[in-house]
């Protein structure tokens, strides 16, 4: 046969072998533990590569061992499309026999991997996506909502704002369904407690600028500026705000912002920004030990979500040990009574998958305040668990019994 | 007094926002009219090199503090250089083939940078302060307007117009429009076209990288910055007309005026209705507002 | 390149297509590659064929995506029927997309294509049935005609691949139909084909919409393969992506695209596991090296130097001419 033929056969011989590997399913496999996330864009800095090494560390930490068998981390960047998420989830639980997955960040692409992992019966613990979804609507024996949902960040800063007398909202949302359910979970609490939302404005993601949307919020008033938005769309806005003077008349809240937004905005931008997280590095000296071991690596401290990548593989590790087996069903029946008690939170997982523990309301310090590097937050307030999550009364999931 | 719904201080508060915000498309989508209009390049670069000089003064006051005004000259300066190399090294091998090959090398060019800058830099992106100078904010009245801002407006009208002038009015620019609409003819009357031609190439880019510094201020110094307003910026350029600098200019500020009353009525759709626009008047004009017919 | 090499090659990947499965290839990653490879080649027969370089594909390709899950998803569609209405969508989209584009020629073209496709990505994100930045999740695969169940990866993959070579073959008989060598004629020559009486324009409209009913078809494949629909089916890097792919195996060859969208979600797959920047800066040199040096794309040049190498009979141009025109395997550049 001429060489020619065969080239183009050969091409797709090749990207076919390129992409795949034959299946082995051997009795003494390694424990797999996969971890996806967005590695490389919007969320590559709050989570990303960082996150997965925190799940080797934990699994290192554990022993490397669970079971009499030795224990392997996958890592795969989503590049945030749910596509990407849910066929590596489902190749590498075909394919390598993966045990448990972890990540996330990105609300499409945990619903997209929640499904895979419900469909294939393999834990699956999130954290970094905000939807409240996950435990609710969509909710499945094998998901764990880990860190933080957009109903805790809206109960703990909505509550304790209006609390304090910020009776009035403005809130600025970016235009799509993560945004919308931050704004309609905090408009729900700012209603509850007597307070009003005089106004909202949606922007696209990824909007150029934000100055026309910040005159409409200044004009509208209101004594909070609620950004329900994330990542780039927040840092510009925060700027932009700035240099509005917005601050001069209206207190910023923040509805998701992590430690990486802060630092990358410069004390200057966000000083007296009100924010609501599940984790500070500097909040205890067990939390300072694991960030210190963190910032000897990376020269930055870690975020929450970081911080969680670590707690929750070292929860399923005690979970397995503990049931003695890797079957999905008894490790997450463990998973449920085990309670949680590390450096990250002490906490339970309730039956519908969602972790509970304390979260905090934070306030960005001045410039003057911050006495060293990275020293950003003060705490204003620490919601308990029962009170910062939606409770079991409320909650739209079909596995709890009422 | 209400204008369509809104109070008339809201509504001039929109408009000269929205002005601002021309302004500073007119400056961007300037230096892709100035390479597409001489040289029929299609460069899908320039989103990448306004990136490369909003870096370009980042690094600059980073890593040699040397302040903004400075950065306004060096870092044009720079990418300028930049922009010779890869007008020198690659796209001279493009010549006499169609204008789209010129495009998917570019296109590919700023998935290059872009990779490159996100690997190294992060996405978080960097904070550049606004110069002391220009801090603090105007109360024109009907609404408080940050002084950089009204800078932007100026500093984007003074380079355009000074590029349209040397273009169209001076011997220079006639020696480039004859040089690229027949460079033999030219040479022969001993005009070093292809030094032309590249010098024409570095100045679109030194062009986006002055954009870029003027930006770097107001918005996060990002790699992804270049990528989330090109498809607008060419939007601007094919609606103004694509040979034509003032036509893109004035599309510019059009756009700016238009987008920011879609952020009043209607604001889910400001980033759409530049598309809207072009296909409207592609039907209409097909070569664009001030364009030449092909 | 001779027809009979060309259905050896093709009977090759028929063989290695059928056994795939059984190979210790993964099947779910072959049917996505498969998808592409549709993908490229509709795109390939409007750009390599008949010369027009579009910048919304991802229109068609996600605009079908989406209808095809839906109508399988909320009104309980069988899988069939929910890929014809994605692809009667997608050729809808092309009458519009085309009626409006194909006036204008070259980069105007381009960027009506792009400007169209902006609007549908628009809608794709505001219309409630979408799921916005979620997607359209959890589309069943269902039985096919009602009776096959198609939950089985095994199963799933004999079907794609059945109308992935149907489609194929519908592709090859239309570029070498008599409507074919006119689209030929119109990339090489369009004036000329103008004064020799050709309704030019309707020609182009035609080809457009072949093209983008089968971009429908495959993302409609998709969409019913992998259970979802997301943005990132019609944003304008998915319509560049299969530029890429185009470009990569050769514009207006026969097995280019195919191995082009094979390289290109191979090397996605293999660098999904290490840091995505450099995903970026691979995809970015590949453009550019392909540009300067691979015009041809790897199939094209590989065929125009096996040919330059071949031994011909006489050198004469008006027989080589003659050779090529009854080859099935044609090279083209996108010069106008």
């Amino acid at each position: 046969m001429k060489l020619k033929p065969l080239v183009a056969a050969l091409g797709l011989a090749v990207g076919l072998a390129l992409g795949s590997t034959a299946a082995l399913a051997q009795a003494s496999q390694p424990v797999r533990i996969g971890f996806i996330t967005d590695m490389a864009s919007l969320y590559a800095d709050i989570d990303g590569p960082a996150g997965g090494e925190m799940v080797k560390w934990a699994a290192q930490d554990f022993g490397g061992k669970v079971l009499g068998r030795p224990i392997e981390v996958l890592t795969a960047d989503h590049q945030n499309k749910a596509d990407v998420a849910s066929s590596k989830a489902r190749e590498w639980i075909d394919k390598d026999g993966l045990n448990m997955l972890v990540g996330g960040t990105s609300s499409g692409t945990a619903l997209a991997m929640a499904k895979v992992a419900s469909e294939k019966k393999r834990p699956y613990f999130v954290i970094g996506a905000g939807s409240a979804r996950l435990t609710n609507e969509e909710c499945t024996p094998y998901t764990v909502h880990y860190a933080y949902d957009t109903v805790a960040l809206a109960k703990v800063a909505a509550n304790a704002l209006v609390k304090a007398g910020n009776k009035d909202w403005y809130f600025l949302t970016a235009d799509y369904a993560f945004g919308h359910s931050l704004e309609s979970d905090a408009a729900n609490v700012v209603k509850a407690n007597g307070g009003r939302v005089v106004g909202s404005v949606r922007h696209p993601l990824n909007a150029s600028d934000f100055s026309s949307f910040l005159l409409q919020a200044q004009g509208s008033k209101a004594q909070i500026l609620a950004m329900a938005n994330a990542g780039g769309d927040f840092i510009n806005a925060m700027k932009a705000a700035k240099e509005f003077g917005i601050n001069k008349t209206m207190k910023v809240a923040g509805l998701l912002v992590f430690i990486n937004d802060v630092h990358s905005l410069g004390l200057a931008n966000t000083e007296g920004l009100q924010l609501a997280d599940s984790w500070y590095w500097n909040q205890d000296e067990a939390s300072r030990k694991f960030a210190q071991r963190f910032f000897a690596k990376y020269k930055r401290m870690p975020s929450s979500l970081q911080a969680a990548d670590y707690s929750a593989t070292m929860t399923y590790l005690k979970a397995v040990q503990a049931a003695g087996t890797l079957d999905a069903d008894k490790v997450m029946a463990q998973v449920k009574k085990m309670p949680v008690n590390d450096f990250y939170s002490k906490g339970t997982i309730r039956a519908d998958g969602r972790m509970i523990h304390d979260m905090y309301l934070f306030q960005v310090k001045s410039a003057k305040e911050s006495t060293t590097p990275w020293d950003y937050y003060k705490l204003v307030a620490k919601v308990p668990g029962d009170q910062a999550f939606t409770t079991l009364a409320e909650s739209k999931c079909a596995l709890i019994k009422k | 007094m209400e204008i369509f719904g809104i109070p008339h201080q809201a509504f001039l508060g929109q408009l000269m926002l929205g002005l601002v915000n021309g302004a500073f498309y007119a400056i961007l989508s300037l230096g892709l009219a100035v390479i597409f209009g001489l040289l029929d390049i299609v460069n899908f670069a320039h989103g990448a090199l306004y990136m490369l000089g909003a870096f370009a003064a980042w690094i600059a006051l980073d890593s040699f503090g040397i302040n903004y005004w400075l950065a306004l000259i060096v870092a044009p300066l720079a990418v300028g250089v930049v922009g010779v190399l890869i007008e020198r090294l690659l796209l001279k091998r493009l010549y006499g083939l169609d204008p789209l090959y010129g495009l998917l090398l570019t296109f590919g060019l700023s998935l290059i940078f872009e990779g490159v800058f996100r690997d190294r830099f992060g996405v978080s992106g960097q904070s550049y302060p606004v110069p002391e100078l220009l801090s603090g904010a105007t109360n024109l009245g009907f609404m408080i307007l940050p002084n950089y801002r009204a800078w932007v407006v100026l500093a984007s009208l003074v380079v355009c117009l000074g590029t349209w002038f040397i273009i169209e009015r001076t011997r220079l620019g006639a020696y480039l429009r004859a040089g690229t609409e027949n460079a033999r003819l030219v040479q022969a009357f001993g005009v070093n076209v292809p030094l032309m031609v590249m010098l024409t190439y570095g100045a679109g880019a030194a062009l986006a990288a002055f954009a870029g510094v003027l930006a770097a201020p107001i918005v996060q110094v990002t790699p992804l910055m270049g990528s989330n307003l090109i498809i607008v910026v060419f939007a601007v350029v094919v609606i103004g007309g694509m040979g034509s600098i003032l036509g893109s200019v004035i599309t510019g500020l059009g756009l700016g005026v238009i987008e920011g009353l879609t952020r009043v009525f209607y604001p889910e759709a400001s980033n759409v209705v530049v598309f809207v626009i072009m296909a409207i008047v592609l039907m209409l004009r097909p070569a664009g507002l001030f364009g030449k017919e092909a | 390149m001779s027809a009979r090499s060309i259905r050896l090659i093709s009977l090759l990947l028929l063989a290695l297509g059928l056994v795939a499965p059984y190979v210790g290839l993964y099947p779910v990653f072959v049917m996505k590659l498969l998808c592409f490879a549709l993908f490229a080649c509709a795109f390939n027969l409007l750009l390599g064929f008949t010369g027009l370089l579009s910048f919304g594909h991802a229109a068609f390709f996600g605009g079908a995506a989406y209808v095809t899950g839906w109508f399988i998803k909320s009104l309980g569609w069988t899988p069939e029927l929910g890929v014809l209405a994605g692809m009667v969508v997608a050729a809808l989209l092309g009458v519009v997309f085309g009626g409006v584009a194909i006036r204008r020629q070259g980069i105007y073209f381009a960027m009506v294509t792009l400007a169209l496709a902006q609007m549908v990505f628009f809608l794709c994100l505001q219309l409630p049935f979408t799921g916005g930045e979620d997607g359209l999740q959890g589309v069943p695969r269902g039985n096919l005609l009602g009776l096959l169940p198609l939950d089985s990866d095994i199963a799933m993959y004999y079907v794609v691949l059945a109308v992935f070579v149907a489609a194929y073959l519908a592709i090859q008989r239309i570029v070498t139909s008599p409507f074919g060598q006119v689209l030929k004629m119109i990339r090489e020559n369009e004036p000329r084909a103008i004064s020799l009486g050709y309704e030019v324009d309707r020609y182009k409209l035609m080809a457009f919409v072949l093209s983008a009913a089968l971009s429908g078809l495959a993302g409609s494949l998709k969409t019913v393969v992998m259970g979802f629909a997301t943005l990132s089916d019609v944003h304008w890097s998915m319509s560049g992506e299969v530029i890429l792919m185009s470009l990569l195996g050769g514009v207006g060859t026969f097995f280019g695209p195919v191995l082009g969208a094979s390289v290109v979600i191979a090397l996605q797959n293999m660098l999904a596991d290490k840091v995505g920047a450099w995903v970026t800066v691979i995809i970015g040199v590949i453009f550019v090296v392909c540009v300067l040096a691979f015009r041809r794309g790897v199939v094209g040049e590989l065929v125009e130097w096996l040919d330059r190498r071949r031994p011909r009979k006489t050198t004469a141009p008006t027989a080589r001419a003659d050779h090529e025109a009854h080859s099935g395997e044609t090279r083209a550049d996108i010069t106008a």
